[in-house]
Formats: C-alpha cells, structure tokens, sequence
C-alpha cells in the first residue's frame, strides 16, 4: 500500500504541493496578523465589524472559486464531461453555467452566514450600503477567474490535481489585506499585492468601516485587474479545453 | 459513393510515441450500419472519439455531413448522438433529471412527449424517477442510448451498446436499433467486441488491429473470405494475423 502512494505521489506533482502548502499559507498569514496588531493594538477596539466584514467577504471570493472549480469537476467525477461536449454544449456556455451556479451558491452560502452574524454578533455587513455591491461583484469575478485555471488544470493534468479547488485561492490570501491594510506587508510584497483585485476591495472596505469614505479609485483599480483576470481566466480555460481534446483527458477522465 | 455522411481521410492519432490510429481512411454511406471491429487497444473509441471531436486528430481529416469536424462540430453535433460505456451520467440525478438535461441541451422543442416515449421504448417506465447511481449497469446501458437517441439523431455513434446487458435485454436493444434505423434512415457506426451483434445488425465491417484497417467488408464477404462460420472466427483470424496470408500487405479499406 505504501508503495502504491508512492507511486501516486511520484507521478503528480499537484500532490507534493498540497503537502506543503497548508503549513506554509498558515504561517504567512498569522505571522502579518500578529505584525500588525503589535503596532496597532487600538484596531482590535474596531476588530469586530472589520474582521466579520472581512470574513464574509472572503468568503465571496472563496465560493466564487470553489462554486466554479466544484461543479467542473462533479462533471469529471460522473464521468459525464464526454458526453457533454458531444452535446451542442459549447465551452463557452459550460463557463457561463459555471459563473451562474457559483452566483448562486455564492448567494446561499455568504448570504446565509451575514446573516447568522446579525443574530450572534449584532453586526450587518449591510450596512456597507451600495459599495458592498461593488466588492461583491469584483470579488466574485476574481474567484471565477481562479476558478477557470482551476479547472482547466484539472481538466488537462487530471484528478490528481482537484485539490488544487480547495486551496489555490488562498495563496492570494496573505498578500490581499483581508485581515490588516496592505501596508504591513514588506515594499516589495505590496507591489504584488496591488495587481490583485481583492487587494483593492480590502482596502476600499476599511476605507468604508474606518474613513466612512468610498474609494472610487480602489473600485477603478480593482475593475480593471479584473478584466484581465476573467479575459485570462477564460483564455486559459479553452486552451487546457484544447490541451485535453488533443491529449485524450476528454475521453479517459482520471487520475 | 454518394453523398457519405462520414469520410475520415488518412486519419492518425498518436500519444506521445504510441500510434493509436495510423492513417485510417474509410467513408460511410448514409443509411448504412457499419461497425468497427477490433480488439482491445485496436483503436476503435480512439476513432470514435476524433469522428466525434472529443480528441483532436494527429493528422488526417474527418468530414460528417460534408462539415469538417474540427472546424464546424457545432453544425453537425445537433444531428448526431453518443453511447459509450466509457462515459457516464451524473448518479445524484434521476433518469427523468438527466434526459431533461440533455433534451435541454440539444434544444428539444416537446421534451416531455419525447421522454416519455423514450421511457415507454426502452422499458425505462418504472425506473425513471430513480437516481442514475442506483441502477444496475444493464438499466444505466438503457439510460444511455435513450440519451443518445434523444434528438433523433441522422448519425448515431455506439461504442459497445450492449455491454453489460443479459442477452435478452441485448437483444431487445438490438432490435430497437434495427427498428430506429429502418424508420428514421439513420446512419450507425458501432464499435463493439460481440461478433453476433456485428453480424446481426452491419453491412459493413471495418477490422482494426494496432490502429490501422486491415479489412473491410459485408459479414458476409469477410465469412467467405476467411472460409468461417461465424464473425467470431474470423475475428481470431484477423487478430492472429492471418489477413496476411490473404492478401500479404494489411489493406487500405476501400472508399
């Protein structure tokens, strides 16, 4: 039996990297957490509608992803992708159901946690108003976008790399400011930090909870990036489409 | 011949250094039930799978309807259908779930009227509000050409159809087949490993082995040419290679 994970293990390199990628996410993450409220140990007064704001709008992000990366590879699992695409089913109406399902699980899932925390913590993200719109919408498009190269990757290198649905998303997760503004991180990790557009939604919601001012500017931002990141999420999509047509991943779908 | 609904041109698929189809060319006539006949690894759901579009040919051409297939699949999947035990449908949906689905998908205009003659045809009446996952492998075997036949399709492509089906429900699949194809005009192209069920239902018998056409005939022609009684034999034959010493070289199936 050993010699048989071995043999897996060996063979797909999406494995090897799940066995380091947890630890080393966790320990990024908590030791800015930590960085931060060493210096600013005021914030923690106004920890409670920041954090659960921000809770809940990862959570966008996070369901975005995984709305799209699961319900790709619950095709895979039912072995049903051959039939599909000998259907009239294009790719590109299978990524338009992908977005619409994850919209929707996206909704009953963070919508069903907000409110949840009306009734344990007396805190309504809604109160963000109009703007919570704005994040909500960039943050789901740039879930999507991971979503697409998510499943792409599954779809081409095989089920061997489906893990990669549950934890590719949080590699972005130190670097976006979810937690504590993008200015903790070192100079150089903010340069990296601001091509993301979670980024800037993070940064435009303490602007809203703190400042009680809208950025306009960190909207524009994060409108932008997203557009290069959907137009490269779905080019990445239908080239790992082709890359399976042409490896045969289409019709012997595994490991 | 006249207007073939399928012409495959000096079609080739290789992975890697395995040639898994070496420059098959044959056509098709319309009305016609022909089959692919080989052992495993001959390279018959490979050849099914590039007439389908589902794997992108090394080299060589394949034309359905007169459409070229890796340019306009598009046109031509709506008036063509699939079955293979090497495919699959999702099993938390329901049988009525699933057909639904895919009538949805080939643009069915009467669905309800379409499923229930479907489930009335294939005996599929007392299973229908089951999930696909709960059903035996004989009854998911129904399910699958019922998919298949769901758009009425002009062009039907079967690999193994009767696999995993006692003889009788076997040959009630057959005899549906035959029916369908009398009253509809369709054209069928099987793959299959039953030489009584080449027998019974082609006029046209295509032997693969290691990927390349080594004869082709009526069953009756290849029977003669063997001097056999049965499919069964000269299936043994072509797989121990005796075509050789029939006609010394393999053969390029005739057009």
């Amino acid at each position: 039996m050993v010699l048989r994970n071995v043999y897996l293990l060996r063979r797909s390199w999406p494995r090897i990297l799940e066995l380091m990628y947890w630890p080393t996410v966790q320990m990024i993450l908590w030791g800015f957490i930590t960085l931060f409220f060493v210096n600013h140990s005021s914030w923690v007064a106004q920890a409670t509608g920041i954090l659960i704001s921000a809770v809940l709008l990862w959570d966008v992000l996070f369901r975005g992803q995984l709305g799209v990366s699961v319900i790709f590879l619950e095709e895979m699992w039912s072995r049903n992708l051959g039939q599909l695409f000998v259907s009239p089913l294009r790719p590109i109406e299978l990524i338009g159901a992908l977005f619409t399902m994850s919209l929707i699980r996206t909704i009953i899932g963070v919508g069903g946690a907000s409110l949840i925390a009306i009734g344990l913590f007396h805190y309504s993200i809604y109160d963000l108003g109009l703007p919570l719109i704005a994040f909500f919408a960039n943050l789901i498009v740039m879930g999507w976008s991971i979503g697409l190269v998510v499943s792409g990757t599954v779809l081409r290198y095989g089920l061997g790399a489906e893990s990669l649905a549950w934890i590719s998303v949080f590699a972005v997760q130190p670097i976006s400011g979810v937690y504590y503004p993008i200015d903790v991180l070192p100079p150089w990790l903010q340069h990296v930090a601001f091509v993301l557009p979670s980024s800037h939604v993070f940064e435009g919601m303490r602007a809203v909870l703190i400042d009680h001012t809208f950025r306009t500017d960190l909207l524009f931002n994060a409108l932008v990036l997203n557009v290069f990141y959907l137009g490269g999420g779905i080019i990445a999509f239908l080239r790992f489409f082709r890359a399976a047509r042409i490896g045969g991943q289409l019709v012997h779908v595994g490991e | 011949m006249p207007n073939p609904v399928i012409t495959v041109e000096r079609l080739t698929k290789r992975f890697d250094d395995i040639t898994a189809v070496d420059e098959v060319s044959f056509s098709i006539a319309q009305g016609s039930t022909a089959a692919l006949l080989g052992g495993n690894g001959a390279g018959k759901t490979t050849t099914l799978a590039m007439l389908l579009g589902l794997l992108i040919p090394s080299q060589g051409r394949v034309s359905i309807f007169g459409e070229d297939m890796l340019r306009h699949r598009y046109r031509v999947l709506p008036r063509m259908n699939f079955s293979s035990p090497y495919v699959d449908l999702p099993h938390r949906l329901t049988v009525r779930e699933n057909l639904t689905v895919y009538a949805r998908l080939y643009g069915l205009p009467h669905i309800k009227p379409r499923l229930a003659r479907l489930a009335h045809e294939l005996d599929l009446e007392g299973i229908f509000n089951r999930t696909y996952g709960q059903l035996s492998s004989g009854q998911r075997t129904r399910v699958a050409l019922a998919k298949a036949l769901l758009n009425q399709p002009e062009l039907l492509l079967l690999d193994e159809p009767t696999a995993s089906l006692d003889p009788d429900s076997a040959d009630y699949v057959r005899s549906y087949l035959e029916t369908y194809q009398a009253d509809s005009g369709a054209t069928i192209l099987l793959a299959s490993h039953n030489m009584s069920e080449v027998e019974r239902l082609c006029d046209d018998v295509m032997m693969l082995r290691a990927g390349k056409i080594v004869d082709r005939g009526t069953p009756r022609s290849l029977l003669d040419r063997y001097g056999r009684q049965n499919m069964e034999e000269v299936f043994i034959d072509i797989a121990r290679e005796r075509y050789l010493e029939l006609g010394g070289e393999p053969r390029k199936a005739a057009k």
